[in-house]
C-alpha cells in the first residue's frame, strides 16, 4: 500500500517538502505517464476505451440508422450492404445499436462507480481516521457485505428496488461500496502514521484539514486504480443483470439486453447475440488493461 | 491453538450479524405493501390480513426480524410463494446440482490456472509469461454469459458435439451428465482460471526469490524438482486463502451459467424467484448463499491454523 509514495521517493527534498505542503506531487505525474506510455498493452486499452467513448459520444452521428427505427421488410438480414452487422428481430440497424448501446454501458459503469465512490470514500476516511467504534461496525458491515457473490448482492438490491437503468446503477453502486470503504481505511491507515500528518498536526491543522489536504490526495492514486478495474466489473455487472431482464428495459439499446433477445434467435441470427457480447468484452478488457498498466505505473516494483 | 480458533469462531458472529440484517433489510425494504403484492391488486381484504398475520407484518419492524431470526435458527427459512413448500427445502434439493457445477468448474479452473501460473512465473518476462497474463486478462474480462451463448453456438448449434442445455441426475445417466456439465463447467471456470492464474504467478514469483529455493537450487537439485516440490507447496497457500472468494465467484457465477445452461441449481432458482417476486425464496436462498461463504472462509482460517503453526501466534484481529 505504498503506491503513491513510490513516485515522491525518487527526488527527496523539494518533492518531499511539497508532498507535505500540499500533497499533490506535479512532477510525480509526468514520470507516471512515462511509465504507463511504456506498457503497450495498457496503451492498446487506452485506444480502444477513447474509441468507445467517442462512440458513445458521437452516437447521433456515427449511427446509420436511429436505434430504435424498425423495418418489417429486414427482418433478422445478416451482416452486408446497407447494415454492416446485420439487423435484429424487429429489423433494427445492429451497428446503431451497439454504437448507442455503448452510452448505457459507460454511463452503467462510471455512475454506479461514482455512487460507489462518494458514498465509499467519506466512510472510509473517517474510518481509517477516527477508528474506534465506527471504525468497528464499518469492518464488520463490510465484512458482511463482501460475503454476498457480488451479482447475488446486486440482483438481490435490484430485486427491491425493480428493474431500470437507475435502479441497476444504484444497486451496482451499493455492492461496490465496500471495496471502495476498505480500499480508503487502508491508505488512511497507513498515512495516518507518516511524518508529514504529524507536522501539519503540529501546526495546528484541523482533523478536517489534515484528511483533505494532505490524507486525501494520498488516497487518490490507489483510488484511481481500484476505480477503473471497478468501472470494467460495473459494466460487466449491469451487462449481467440486463441479460437477465432486470437492468436496462427494452427498447432502449443496452449490450446485455440486447444478448438477451439475442439467445433465441441463436440458430438463425446468431450475429445478434455477437457484436452486443463482442463489444462489451472490448471495452472491459480495455478498462482493465488500463487499470492494470495504472497500477503498475504507479508501483513499478509490480513488473 | 483452541484460544486462537475459539477466537476466530467468535469473529464470526457479528458478520452473521450484519448478513442476517442485510438479508432482512433488504426484503423489508421492498417498497408498497408485500401482502398486497405477493396476493395482487384484486386480494380481498381477509387474505390480505391473514398473509399479513402469517407473515408477522401486524408487527414491529424489531419483533419480526427476531422471530425471523429465532425461525432461521430453527432451520425454519420460511415457505415459498409459488408452491408453498418450505424454502429450505427447496435450497437443499438445488445445492448438490449447483455443488456439482461449481467443483467442475473448480477443476476445470485448477487444471488450467496451476500450470499456466507455474509457467508464467518460471519463465517471467518471456513470451510464454506475456501469452499467459494476457489469455489471463481476456479470461477475466469475457462476459461469463456472452461466452456461454457463443459455445452454445458452435458446439451445440453448429457442430452438434454437445448438447445445448439441460440437466440429468448423475445416478440416471452419468454420460449425458457429464456431457450437459461441459460447457457450463469451462464458462464458470474461466473468470476463476485467470484469477487463481494471477495470484499463483505471483505469489510463486515471491517464492521463487526466496532463499529456500536458493539452498535447495545450491545443493544441485532438478529445476523440476525445485519449482514442482519446493516452490509450489508454498506458493499455492494463497490459492487455497482465496477459496472463499473462489466459492462466492462460482456461486454469484452460477446464476448465470445455470440460467443459460437450464442447470437447474440454486442460481437460477434466485433468478426465477426474482422474477417471480418469490420474497421467502429470495431472502432464503441469498442468506443461504452468503452462509456458505462465511462458513468457507472460517473453514479456511481453521484449517490453516491447523497446518501452519506460525499463525496461531500472529493472528491479529
Amino acid at each position: 500500500m505504498q503506491e503513491p509514495r513510490a513516485a515522491i521517493s525518487l527526488a527527496p527534498g523539494a518533492l518531499r517538502r511539497r508532498a507535505a505542503e500540499g500533497g499533490r506531487v506535479p512532477a510525480g505525474l509526468g514520470a507516471l505517464s512515462r511509465r504507463f506510455a511504456r506498457n503497450r498493452l495498457a496503451l492498446a486499452g487506452l485506444v480502444v476505451l477513447a474509441a468507445v467513448v467517442a462512440a458513445a459520444l458521437l452516437a447521433p452521428w456515427l449511427a446509420p440508422a436511429p436505434p430504435f427505427r424498425t423495418d418489417f421488410n429486414n427482418l433478422l438480414r445478416p451482416p452486408g450492404p446497407g447494415h454492416p452487422l446485420g439487423t435484429d428481430d424487429l429489423g433494427r440497424d445492429l451497428l446503431s445499436r451497439v454504437i448507442f448501446g455503448a452510452r448505457t454501458s459507460l454511463a452503467a459503469g462510471v455512475i454506479s462507480v461514482g455512487i460507489a465512490v462518494a458514498a465509499g470514500l467519506p466512510l472510509g476516511l473517517l474510518a481509517g481516521y477516527y477508528g474506534g467504534r465506527l471504525d468497528d461496525l464499518l469492518m464488520r458491515l463490510t465484512d458482511a457485505m463482501l460475503s454476498f457473490p457480488l451479482l447475488v448482492l446486486a440482483l438481490a438490491v435490484a430485486a427491491v428496488l425493480g428493474a431500470g437503468l437507475e435502479k441497476a446503477m444504484v444497486a451496482i453502486g451499493i455492492v461496490f461500496m465496500p471495496g471502495v470503504i476498505r480500499l480508503a481505511r487502508g491508505q488512511v491507515l497507513s498515512e495516518r502514521e507518516q511524518q508529514y500528518v504529524e507536522a501539519a498536526r503540529a501546526t495546528g491543522a484541523s482533523d478536517a484539514r489534515i484528511l483533505w489536504r494532505h490524507i486525501l490526495p494520498n488516497v487518490l492514486s490507489p483510488l484511481l486504480v481500484h476505480a477503473s478495474l471497478s468501472t470494467a466489473a460495473a459494466i460487466t455487472a449491469e451487462a449481467a443483470l440486463s441479460f437477465l431482464g432486470l437492468g436496462t428495459q427494452p427498447p432502449t439499446p443496452s449490450w446485455g439486453s440486447m444478448l438477451n433477445v439475442a439467445q433465441a434467435y441463436l440458430g438463425t441470427a446468431p450475429w445478434m447475440a455477437f457484436w452486443p457480447g463482442l463489444a462489451i468484452f472490448c471495452t472491459v478488457l480495455a478498462l482493465n488493461l488500463v487499470g492494470d498498466g495504472l497500477r503498475e505505473a504507479l508501483d513499478p516494483r509490480l513488473r | 491453538m483452541a484460544r486462537f480458533l475459539l477466537r476466530r469462531c467468535l469473529l464470526t458472529l457479528p458478520v452473521l450479524f450484519f448478513v442476517s440484517l442485510i438479508v432482512f433489510t433488504l426484503i423489508a425494504l421492498v417498497p408498497g405493501d408485500p401482502a398486497r403484492i405477493m396476493l395482487g391488486e384484486e386480494a380481498s381484504p381477509e387474505a390480505l390480513q391473514a398473509l399479513r398475520r402469517e407473515m408477522g407484518l401486524d408487527q414491529p419492524v424489531v419483533v419480526r426480524y427476531l422471530r425471523w431470526l429465532e425461525h432461521i435458527g430453527r432451520g425454519d427459512f420460511g415457505r415459498s410463494l409459488r408452491d408453498r413448500r418450505p424454502v429450505l427445502e427447496t435450497l437443499l434439493q438445488k445445492l448438490p446440482v449447483t455443488l456439482e457445477l461449481a467443483a467442475a468448474s473448480l477443476l476445470v479452473a485448477w487444471a488450467i490456472a496451476i500450470p499456466a501460473g507455474i509457467l508464467a512465473a518460471w519463465r517471467q518476462r518471456t513470451v510464454v509469461d506475456y501469452a499467459a497474463t494476457t489469455v489471463a486478462l481476456a479470461g477475466i474480462s469475457i462476459p461469463n454469459f456472452w461466452l456461454g451463448i457463443m459455445l452454445i453456438y458452435l458446439l451445440a448449434v453448429n457442430l452438434r458435439w454437445l448438447p445445448p442445455s439441460g440437466y440429468v441426475e448423475p445416478w440416471v445417466d452419468l454420460g449425458r451428465n457429464l456431457r450437459l456439465m461441459v460447457m457450463p463447467s469451462i464458462v464458470l471456470g474461466t473468470g476463476l482460471a485467470a484469477l487463481v492464474m494471477r495470484v499463483l504467478r505471483s505469489s510463486m514469483l515471491e517464492v521463487l526469490g526466496a532463499d529456500y529455493v536458493r539452498t535447495a537450487r545450491a545443493k544441485g537439485l532438478g529445476e523440476r524438482l525445485v519449482v514442482g516440490r519446493h516452490a509450489l507447496r508454498n506458493a499455492l497457500i494463497p490459492v487455497v486463502t482465496i477459496m472463499g472468494l473462489q466459492l462466492g465467484g462460482l456461486l454469484g457465477g452460477a446464476v448465470i451459467t445455470e440460467t443459460i445452461f437450464a442447470v437447474p441449481g440454486i442460481g437460477r432458482l434466485v433468478v426465477e424467484a426474482i422474477l417471480t417476486r418469490d420474497y421467502p425464496m429470495v431472502q432464503g436462498a441469498v442468506l443461504f448463499v452468503a452462509l456458505g461463504v462465511v462458513v468457507t472462509n472460517l473453514l479456511v482460517d481453521l484449517g490453516y491454523a491447523w497446518l501452519d503453526p506460525r499463525i496461531r501466534y500472529e493472528a491479529g484481529p
